[in-house]
């Protein structure tokens, strides 16, 4: 059987365990036989049973213990076990977690990872289905990630956030992410895949993939999705090439902030065309400010689209939700308008 | 036993370096906002005086007292409040968002009781003796995540001292405004040894928290420790809507530095207030002269 992200994201966890005793794994229900609502820390209390600590329901709290527990010292990994919850810590992300080290005259460090899963299409309706790392975009200070099915960008890039990074981060998972099989770098399939790293990382911890169909005329549309929209996107782009002969090229950041727009520039200068797909509502979104920063840099940047889920909480009818979340289709759709 | 002349020496200092803030602020010296100690000078004499080097001081908006008699320094205070490369946090912090050693300060209510009480935590994983201290204010018990602190570090018996200063206004809001059941259950419900005193006279503090904290060290288990205290000055720089009356009234009858006073020998005194107000005099002076920072748009 094929390892899942669920898989690469679990066996992150266990080697951060191992490689540094200074971590420790807080969050609610995480214990074994458990393992957590997503099992996601599934075999780490087993293993580690002094460093998993379980948790009273005390987000807010817990966000500013962990940052306690990392500005002197330890590295503290959150698991939040809805991303809907992310809420609760507002306080402790955007006046305390986010601020000290620049406040304080970069004279501390915060090596802490807050982990959570967001995304719908599991009908838990309008408060456990919502994709809001956008709140936190933009967040001086604040690093926020988004994993994808490659192990060098799920468990690996997990492991290195706990044990090599030294500011907060905020690691976005999402819940049908889980389940997807891991893509390793050698068999791609029928897309090619490019890696890219910003020159403000310096570490090479954030990849950004660009995905192009192999033996393709050259793209005319620039599609860019992370997380499990990214998903979603790759097999738009197949689906597009195969059943309508349009050629795209996708470009996937893993780190959403701060945010840098190389690579995703030079495709667009190449296409002139650039849609940007996200699961969270559309209004003041990540696509919003990617777009924007992208017609700022491209002058002639002729036709500029944003997919994004509606801007109504998420339904819990199944039937409702397929609507409400941009599916496949409605990336092809979307494409199509643009050419 | 601490001698009462080094406290006085503490109160004194903190005394003056926040009556010269507020002279200056009326001048434009000073940018923003300051929340002055005056009043309460006795709390952080006591507490802070009591501490270990490498316990933590974990405090509010309200921290210059703390931070001064924690050991920071006046100048880089002053620098700092008025936004100079030379001050605490080379102007970045201001007033309320102080870090020298193992002091940490920040300006939002309640927050930084889970911050202390993960310090504690993460100092007892290390095995050292170290006790983190954090001082709130009567309006801090207000915020919720408090309560979940006080449930983590009870739970989990973290070494935290929990200071409350409760000097009887929120701002401009008497407490008794806001605040319903008592002060001291809401510590008790959660586990927690709590001691309580009314008193602005710093011989009284000390040894109480001289003795709560080689409890919590031999225990790790949190304590809370509540001083009624009064608050002389404004909320910030001009915001009390207080009677001159009452206020005069709570210096004739609350002043910590007077309590002190009427025990030291003018001998004793007379050297360390020229001492002191040298100090603070030169200390300004110098933040005075001292260079803005440059902008680092990528620090």
């Amino acid at each position: 059987m094929s390892r899942t992200v669920l898989d690469s994201l679990n066996e992150g966890l266990l080697a951060a365990l191992r490689q540094d005793e200074k971590v420790l794994l807080l969050g609610e229900d995480i214990l074994d036989p458990y393992g957590g609502a997503f099992k996601a820390t599934r075999g780490c209390s087993t293993a580690f049973p002094d460093r998993v600590i379980p948790t009273p329901i005390s987000e807010a709290g817990l966000g500013g213990l962990c940052a306690g527990l990392a500005l002197r010292g330890m590295g503290p990994v959150l698991e939040i076990m809805f991303g809907d919850f992310v809420t609760l810590l507002g306080d402790q992300l955007i006046n305390h977690i986010s601020k000290f080290r620049w406040m304080y005259n970069n004279t501390v460090t915060l090596p802490m990872v807050i982990r959570t899963p967001m995304g719908g299409r599991r009908g838990y309706g309008p408060t456990h289905s919502q994709t809001l790392e956008k709140l936190y975009l933009g967040v001086p200070g604040l690093t926020v990630v988004a994993p994808i099915a490659f192990e060098e960008s799920a468990g690996n890039l997990l492991r290195r956030l706990i044990c090599e990074s030294d500011q907060p981060v905020l690691f976005i998972e999402n819940k049908l992410q889980y389940l997807l099989p891991l893509h390793s770098a050698a068999d791609s399939g029928e897309l090619i895949q490019e890696k890219f790293y910003a020159a403000s990382d310096p570490q090479q911890l954030y990849p950004t993939y660009r995905f192009t169909l192999k033996g393709a005329p050259s793209a005319s549309v620039t599609m860019t999705a992370y997380g499990y929209m990214a998903e979603l996107a790759r097999q738009a782009q197949l689906k597009l090439a195969y059943e309508q002969e349009i050629f795209t090229e996708l470009i996937t950041p893993t780190r959403l902030s701060p945010f840098e727009l190389q690579p995703l520039i030079d495709s667009a200068l190449r296409t002139g065309k650039l849609l940007t797909i996200e699961e969270g509502t559309l209004t003041m979104g990540w696509g919003a400010e990617v777009g924007a920063r992208a017609a700022e840099a491209i002058p002639g940047l002729n036709c500029l689209r944003r997919l994004a889920a509606q801007d109504t909480p998420v339904p819990a009818s199944a039937e409702l939700e397929k609507t409400a979340l941009p599916q496949v289709d409605d990336i092809i759709d979307s494409v199509r308008k643009m050419v | 036993m601490i001698k009462e002349i080094s406290l006085y020496t503490t109160m004194y200092r903190i005394r003056r370096f926040e009556e010269t803030v507020l002279d200056e602020f009326k001048r434009g010296v000073f940018s923003g906002t300051t929340h002055t100690y005056l009043g309460q000078e006795a709390d952080a004499a006591g507490v802070i005086g009591s501490l270990q080097a490498e316990d933590i001081v974990v405090t509010n908006h309200r921290c210059h007292g703390h931070f001064l008699a924690y050991g920071g320094d006046m100048r880089a205070l002053f620098a700092e409040l008025m936004g100079k490369a030379t001050g605490v946090c080379g102007g970045r912090g201001g007033s309320q968002h102080l870090h020298w050693r193992n002091f940490y300060s920040n300006g939002v209510q309640g927050g930084i009781v889970p911050i202390a009480t993960g310090m504690a935590l993460a100092e007892k994983r290390k095995g050292g003796q170290t006790v983190t201290v954090v001082f709130i204010g009567d309006g801090t018990l207000g915020q919720g995540v408090l309560y979940e602190s006080l449930n983590m570090a009870s739970l989990w018996s973290a070494p935290l001292l929990i200071v409350v200063e409760n000097n009887h206004i929120a701002q401009t809001t008497p407490t008794a405004l806001t605040l319903a059941g008592s002060m001291a259950e809401r510590f008790q419900a959660f586990g927690l040894t709590v001691n309580e005193l009314d008193t602005s006279d710093v011989l009284q503090i000390q040894p109480v928290a001289w003795r709560m904290l080689a409890e919590i060290r031999a225990s790790s288990r949190p304590q809370a420790l509540i001083l009624n205290t009064e608050r002389f000055g404004p909320h910030s720089k001009s915001d009390d809507t207080r009677s001159e009356e009452m206020i005069e009234q709570l210096k004739a009858s609350r002043d910590p530095l007077k309590f002190s006073e009427a025990r030291i020998s003018k001998a004793e005194l007379e050297p360390i207030r020229t001492q002191v107000d040298e100090e603070v005099g030169a200390a300004f002076a110098q933040a005075l002269t001292d260079p803005f920072p440059a902008w680092e748009a990528q620090p």
